[in-house]
């Protein structure tokens, strides 16, 4: 049986996403394509559950008994291919793949491609549902299992994710766990000239979810928050984590350019710099 | 006025098979509020633990069926078949691109759904699913047929869909021919040379009283139900082709897309032959009773008749 995480500390944590952040760069600037500015928001959170909390084997990547891990933002998919790199899925030569003719690095997640990819992303608002799957599996199996979702916060923007919201509560799923990535871009332009969506932990505490606030990209609140998620009976956990999009690299921070393009050799330079 | 729903109905042959499996701890019933009109309802009151209510949300059935299938249960998800298509996108991108096996059952569907009119009656579901790369495609005639169907979902090692019908229709088959049935296989029901008329669903009833009707003229017709949509029984349809040199489909469906469509794209890259298309003819339905509506949308055993002299007089 795999154990939990990797017993890493906090800086080791953060070094590791230091690290991921890098190979994110290279993959997009790599293909010329791809979303880094999602990736680089939600690496630290992505680096504290491979590195803190998961329990799976890059040894039997279909271990039945694994945690599962579900990014229904599947466009943000160098970031987790960077972290499925340090937890040893995927070697460097995976991902120089990325979005390359049969590669095991699809545009975007693909468990039919990808060793430890659980699910198959790239189009939003499905990823909440099929880990209510995978958990309500998991408490018939009588398995200790957990199931983490990540979504996007434009992707809040889906009608199912409030139809998986409303099924959670319902069936009192707590071996789920949904981490929402506030960092306020989506595709076209900021979220609050998209679709304004107020007060996201507020919602989600109306429909009866357990639900924490913090900065996505402080470790330790980052681990924290994993481990209260753990700990929370009788329905599922919600974790909101305010981000930055584009973390890291400074002209992508907060740049809705950044969601879905690469940058050229002058930016790449910069970036490899400001990461080092 | 509708047909009452007896035991005859296809929806009825999928609440059955589903108690079938009632020993078998890996199949899990999904349902998206109608459950006592898909009659998964039978599963749930005999094993409330491995039925999961989603309540009317179509689109959160289908991802949640995914996940509990990649975590080795079968799933057998079902609603009405126009509210299917409320999901197809999660079905596409969900369930059959990464070909995860879950067994969708669209109830309801065709205009023989009948009084609660178009909004209702999905027209269209055998074609779009029959788009979607590793979907298997079935639509069988009766509940015998529908029960052993979905009883040989049990193994398949693909997603489906299943539409059903709601409405009491003769039965075509006996529990012992319904053991013959294999999923991609046609059933032949009736055997003769001069014209040969391909049907599922209600509609395989109307093809047999035609092919009654068509021998007191002389035509010896087989009939065949073909109760998979996809994979096509391509073998069979280019026998028939060459046999008969005249075909008919016959289908609670849109010509556009479904059993017709697919007929069509077989005979014009194996045998081309004259084919004649019964079906509703590119247009909505309607409030009304089943036959009603049947004779209405001109998918009579007379207008199988009248479609079969036209296809023989092609030839």
């Amino acid at each position: 049986m795999a154990e939990r995480g990797m017993g890493l500390e906090i800086p080791e944590l953060e070094s590791m996403a230091k690290r991921c952040r890098r190979n994110i760069v290279r993959m997009v600037y790599g293909i010329g394509a791809g979303h880094p500015g999602g990736s680089l928001s939600a690496i630290d959170m992505l680096t504290g559950l491979y590195g803190h909390r998961l329990r799976v084997d890059s040894d039997n990547p279909k271990w039945s008994d694994r945690d599962r891990f579900i990014m229904s933002k599947g466009h943000a998919s160098p970031g987790v291919y960077s972290i499925l790199h340090e937890r040893g899925f995927l070697t460097e030569d995976d991902l120089s793949s990325f979005r390359k003719l049969g590669g095991s690095c699809q545009g975007h997640v693909d468990m039919k491609w990808c060793p430890g990819v659980d699910f198959s992303a790239g189009s939003l608002g499905m990823g909440l549902s099929f880990g209510i799957g995978c958990s309500l599996a998991a408490k018939l199996d009588g398995s200790d299992r957990t199931s983490w979702v990540m979504l996007g916060d434009g992707e809040l923007q889906e009608g199912q994710v409030w139809e998986g919201v409303m099924s959670a509560v319902h069936h009192e799923i707590d071996n789920l766990t949904v981490i929402v990535d506030r960092n306020g871009i989506q595709n076209d332009d900021f979220c609050e000239t998209q679709m304004r969506m107020f007060d996201v932990s507020e919602k989600f505490a109306s429909f009866g979810w357990a639900v924490m606030e913090i900065d996505g990209h402080d470790m330790a609140q980052v681990v924290d928050a994993i481990d209260w998620a753990d700990q929370v009976t009788g329905g599922p956990a919600c974790i909101v984590m305010h981000t930055v999009k584009g973390k890291g690299v400074s002209y992508m921070e907060n740049n809705p350019k950044f969601h879905g393009a690469a940058p050229n050799e002058e930016q790449f330079i910069l970036a490899m710099e400001e990461l080092s | 006025m509708s047909a009452p729903s007896g035991g005859g109905a296809s929806r009825d042959g999928y609440g059955a098979a589903l108690l079938e499996m009632l020993d078998d701890d890996k199949v899990v019933v999904l349902e998206a509020d109608l459950g006592k009109s898909t009659k998964s309802c039978l599963f749930r009151a005999e094993k409330p633990s491995h039925t999961v209510s989603l309540g009317i949300a179509e689109q959160n059935m289908m991802l949640v069926a995914a996940g509990m299938s990649t975590s080795g249960y079968v799933p057998f998800a079902s609603t009405f078949a126009i509210f299917t298509e409320r999901g197809f996108e999660q079905v596409r991108n969900g369930i059959a691109r990464p070909n995860i096996v879950v067994h969708l059952c669209g109830s309801h569907g065709g205009i023989h759904t009948g009084t609660d009119g178009s909004s209702a009656q999905s027209i269209e579901d055998l074609a779009i699913y029959r788009t979607l790369p590793n979907m298997t495609v079935l639509h069988p005639c009766d509940d015998v047929s529908a029960k052993a169907l979905t009883l040989a979902l049990r193994n398949h090692d693909r997603p489906s869909y299943m539409r059903t019908a709601r409405n009491k229709v003769p039965r075509s088959y006996s529990d012992e021919s319904s053991n013959e049935l294999k999923i991609g296989k046609g059933y032949v029901h009736r055997t003769g040379d001069d014209v040969a008329i391909i049907a599922c669903g209600v509609m395989v009833n109307e093809a047999l009283e035609a092919a009654d009707l068509l021998a007191k003229s002389g035509i010896q017709a087989t009939v065949v139900d073909m109760h998979t949509i996809k994979p096509l029984d391509t073998n069979l349809v280019t026998e028939l082709a060459k046999r008969c040199g005249a075909l008919v489909t016959a289908e609670d469906h849109s010509i556009i897309g479904g059993l017709g469509g697919a007929v069509a794209e077989c005979l014009v890259s194996h045998y081309p032959v004259p084919l004649e298309r019964i079906g509703v003819q590119d247009r909505f339905g309607e409030s009304g009773g089943s036959d009603e509506l049947l004779e209405m949308l001109n998918m009579k055993a007379k207008n199988i008749v009248d479609a079969a002299q036209r296809a023989i007089s092609r030839t």
